[in-house]
C-alpha cells in the first residue's frame, strides 16, 4: 500500500531520469531542450504531490471542519513553471541563431563546422 | 528612507532595466545603466558599514514578518558579497560603453544593457535574501540574463557556448529546486533561519541527506567546481569582452556565496561537516581543479581562454579555503572572493583593451604590444602579478592566508600545491608578457595599433590600483572576511 501511496514520487524519478537521459543521450539541440522540459515538469510533479493534504480540498475558507491542501508548494511551483518556460524560450531562440549561424542543429555537425574533423 | 535599503538594493536595478528594455537607445540605456550600478554601489557600501556597527539587519518584505513572509537577511557576508558585485557591475558599466560598441550589433545595444541590469540584479537578489526559495528565483534571473549576454559575443561559438551553459545551468537550478523542496517538505520553511532551526530536529530522516547530496550538486554546478566546470572556459572565451569581465569577477562568487550560505548556515557545520563530510569530497576536488586547471592554463592559445581557466584554478582555492573549515580557512576563502574579482576583472579588461584595438585575443596577435599598447599591458602585467601573488598584491593575501590554513592542519602537500599552481601561473603570465615585450610587432602589421582609448583604460586602472591598495593595506578587507568566518563557524569574536 506504502508503494502505491508513493506513486506520484515514482512518477517524479522515472520523468526525472528519462529527462536526464535524453539530455545526455540526444545530439540534436531540440531533442536536448525536450530532456530539459521533462526533467524540469519531474520537479513541478513533485512539488504539487507534496503540497497535497489527503481528502484535503482547495484552500478557499469555507465553514466546518475541513482539511485544505497546502497551496504553498503549489504557489512555488507556479513561479519555477514560469522560470522553466522562460528557459525554454531562451534555449529555443538560441537554437534558431545557432541554425542562422551553423545551418544544423546537431551537436556532431556543430563540432565538424568548428573544428574540422 | 534607510531602513528599506536592502530591498531598494534589489528593486532599483530591476526597475531600471524595464525601463532600459523599453529606450531603445543605446547612449540612454548605458547612462541608465551607469546611475543603477553606481546607486547599488552606494546602497551596498551603506549597508556594509551598517552592519559593521549595528549588526545584521532584518528586513520584512511587505511588512511581513519571517518566516511567514520573506526576509532579507544582510549580515556581514552578504553585505561583503554586495559590495563585490555592485563594485565590479559600477566599474565594467564605464568600461562597456566603448567595448560595447565595438563588440556588440549596435542595434543590440539597450537590450544588452537591459540584460546586464537583469544580471546584476539577480546576482544581488541571491546575495541579499534570507528565503532559499528566492535564492532559485534570483539564480534564474542571474543565469538567464548571462546565457543571453554570452550569447550576443561576435564569434558564431558564442551561440553554442551559451547554449551549453543553458543546459548546465538550468539542470544545475532544477537540482537546487529539488533540494529546496525536499528541504521544505520536512521542515515546512523556506527562511533560512528558521530552517537553520529545525533541520537538526529531522535531520535523522534520509530525506535531509538526499537533499543536501541534490543541493551539492546544483552549487557544484553553478560555481563550476571540477569536474562540473565544462560550461565555463567557453562562456568566457566567447562571451564579449565586457560581459566576461562583469561575469568571471562576480556569478561564481555568488555561487560560492551560495554554498557557504548552505552548508554553514542551514545545514550546520555538525551536519556538514561531521555526519556529511563535506570537506572530504571537496578537498581533492579543489586540489585537481587548481592543480590541473593551472597546467591546462599553460598551453592556451586563447588569452581569454586561457584567463578562464585560471579562474577555474582560483574557484579551487576559494573551495580549498573553505574545505579546511577553520577561521584561518574561511577567511582565506572568502577574502579571496574579493581579491579574485579585483584581478580578474582587470585582466578580462585588459585583454577587452586589446581586443578593441586588435579585434583578437590570441596569444600570436600579441606580439610586440607591449611597446604599442604599454597602459594596457601594464595593467595585465599587473594584475597578472596579483594572479601569480606576488607580495603587495592582493593575490598574495589570499594565498598568505590559505598556506597559514593548510600549516594550521599540517596539510603540507596542500602548501606544496599552492606553491607549485604559483608557479604555473607565472609561467602562463610569462608566456604573455614574452610575447608582448619581447618580440617585435609583426613587419606586414601597416596599420598602427595605438594605445586602447582612456574609457576603457581607466576603469581597468581602477581595478589594478585596488588590487595593489588592498594587497598593501589588506586590515579593512581581512577584518571583514575573518569576522564573517567566524560568524559562519559559530565562534564569537
Amino acid at each position: 500500500m506504502n508503494l502505491l501511496g508513493l506513486v506520484n514520487y515514482w512518477a517524479f524519478i522515472i520523468l526525472m531520469m528519462i529527462g536526464l537521459y535524453i539530455l545526455l543521450s540526444r545530439g540534436n539541440l531540440i531533442k536536448k531542450m525536450v530532456g530539459l522540459s521533462v526533467f524540469q515538469t519531474a520537479v513541478f510533479i513533485m512539488y504539487i504531490s507534496m503540497g497535497k493534504v489527503q481528502g484535503g480540498t482547495a484552500p478557499i475558507l469555507m465553514n466546518g471542519d475541513v482539511a485544505y491542501s497546502n497551496p504553498l508548494p503549489h504557489v512555488l511551483i507556479l513561479t519555477a513553471i514560469v522560470v522553466g518556460v522562460a528557459t525554454t524560450a531562451v534555449g529555443l531562440s538560441l537554437i534558431v541563431r545557432i541554425h542562422e549561424a551553423y545551418g544544423t542543429i546537431e551537436e556532431d555537425e556543430i563540432q565538424i563546422e568548428d573544428f574540422g574533423t | 528612507m534607510t531602513q528599506h535599503l536592502p530591498v531598494l538594493q534589489v528593486a532599483i536595478p530591476l526597475l531600471a532595466s524595464a525601463v532600459c528594455a523599453i529606450v531603445r537607445n543605446a547612449r540612454i540605456a548605458w547612462l541608465i545603466a551607469l546611475a543603477t550600478t553606481w546607486t547599488a554601489f552606494v546602497i551596498a557600501l551603506n549597508l556594509l558599514f551598517r552592519v559593521q556597527s549595528e549588526g545584521i539587519i532584518s528586513y520584512a518584505l511587505g511588512g511581513w514578518a519571517a518566516p511567514y513572509g520573506i526576509e532579507y537577511r544582510v549580515d556581514l557576508l552578504n553585505a561583503f558579497i554586495l559590495v563585490i558585485v555592485t563594485a565590479i557591475g559600477s566599474v565594467v558599466i564605464p568600461f562597456a560603453l566603448k567595448s560595447v560598441e565595438c563588440e556588440v550589433d549596435k542595434s543590440k545595444g539597450s537590450l544588452f544593457y537591459t540584460a546586464y541590469i537583469l544580471c546584476f540584479t539577480g546576482l544581488l537578489g541571491i546575495a541579499v535574501t534570507g528565503d532559499v526559495f528566492n535564492v532559485f528565483v534570483f539564480l534564474e534571473i542571474s543565469s538567464l540574463s548571462a546565457y543571453a549576454l554570452i550569447a550576443m559575443g561576435q564569434d558564431r561559438k558564442a551561440l553554442t557556448a551559451s547554449f551549453q551553459y543553458l543546459i548546465m545551468g538550468a539542470v544545475g537550478a532544477t537540482f537546487i529546486v529539488i533540494g529546496i523542496g525536499l528541504m521544505y517538505v520536512m521542515t515546512g520553511t523556506l527562511n533560512m533561519a528558521d530552517l537553520a532551526a529545525r533541520i537538526p530536529e529531522v535531520r535523522a530522516n534520509r530525506t535531509i541527506p538526499v537533499a543536501f547530496g541534490f543541493l551539492t550538486v546544483g552549487i557544484s554546478l553553478k560555481l563550476a567546481l571540477f569536474p562540473l566546470h565544462l560550461w565555463l572556459p567557453n562562456a568566457y572565451t566567447y562571451a564579449p569582452s565586457a560581459v566576461t569581465a562583469f561575469i568571471a569577477s562576480t556569478a561564481t562568487k555568488v555561487a560560492v556565496y551560495v554554498l557557504l550560505r548552505f552548508f554553514f548556515t542551514i545545514f550546520g557545520i555538525a551536519f556538514s561537516f561531521d555526519i556529511m563530510q563535506l570537506h572530504i569530497v571537496l578537498l581533492p576536488l579543489a586540489l585537481i581543479a587548481i592543480f590541473s586547471m593551472s597546467l591546462v592554463a599553460i598551453f592556451q592559445q586563447n588569452v581569454k581562454r586561457m584567463m578562464a581557466y585560471s579562474s577555474l584554478a582560483q574557484i579551487g582555492y576559494m573551495i580549498l579555503g573553505i574545505s579546511m573549515v577553520s577561521v584561518t580557512g574561511l577567511t582565506a576563502g572568502i577574502i579571496h572572493l574579493f581579491n579574485h574579482a579585483m584581478m580578474k576583472g582587470a585582466l578580462f579588461m585588459a585583454l577587452g583593451c586589446v581586443m578593441y584595438r586588435i579585434g583578437s585575443v590570441d596569444i600570436s596577435a600579441m606580439r610586440g604590444l607591449g611597446k604599442r599598447m604599454p597602459w594596457t599591458m601594464a595593467a595585465f602585467v599587473g594584475a597578472g602579478l596579483s594572479l601569480i601573488g606576488v607580495p603587495l598584491t592582493v593575490g598574495f593575501i589570499s594565498k598568505w592566508y590559505l598556506i597559514l590554513g593548510a600549516l594550521e592542519q599540517s596539510w603540507w602537500p596542500v602548501v606544496v600545491v599552492v606553491l607549485i599552481t604559483s608557479l604555473m601561473a607565472v609561467v602562463y603570465i610569462w608566456r604573455v608578457v614574452e610575447v608582448a615585450y619581447f618580440k617585435d610587432y609583426p613587419d606586414y602589421d601597416c596599420k598602427p595599433v595605438c594605445e586602447a582609448p582612456l574609457g576603457l583604460l581607466v576603469p581597468t586602472w581602477v581595478l589594478v590600483a585596488t588590487s595593489f591598495y588592498f594587497g598593501i593595506d589588506a586590515s579593512f578587507t581581512t577584518k571583514i572576511a575573518e569576522a564573517a568566518a567566524r560568524t559562519l563557524l559559530g565562534i564569537g569574536l
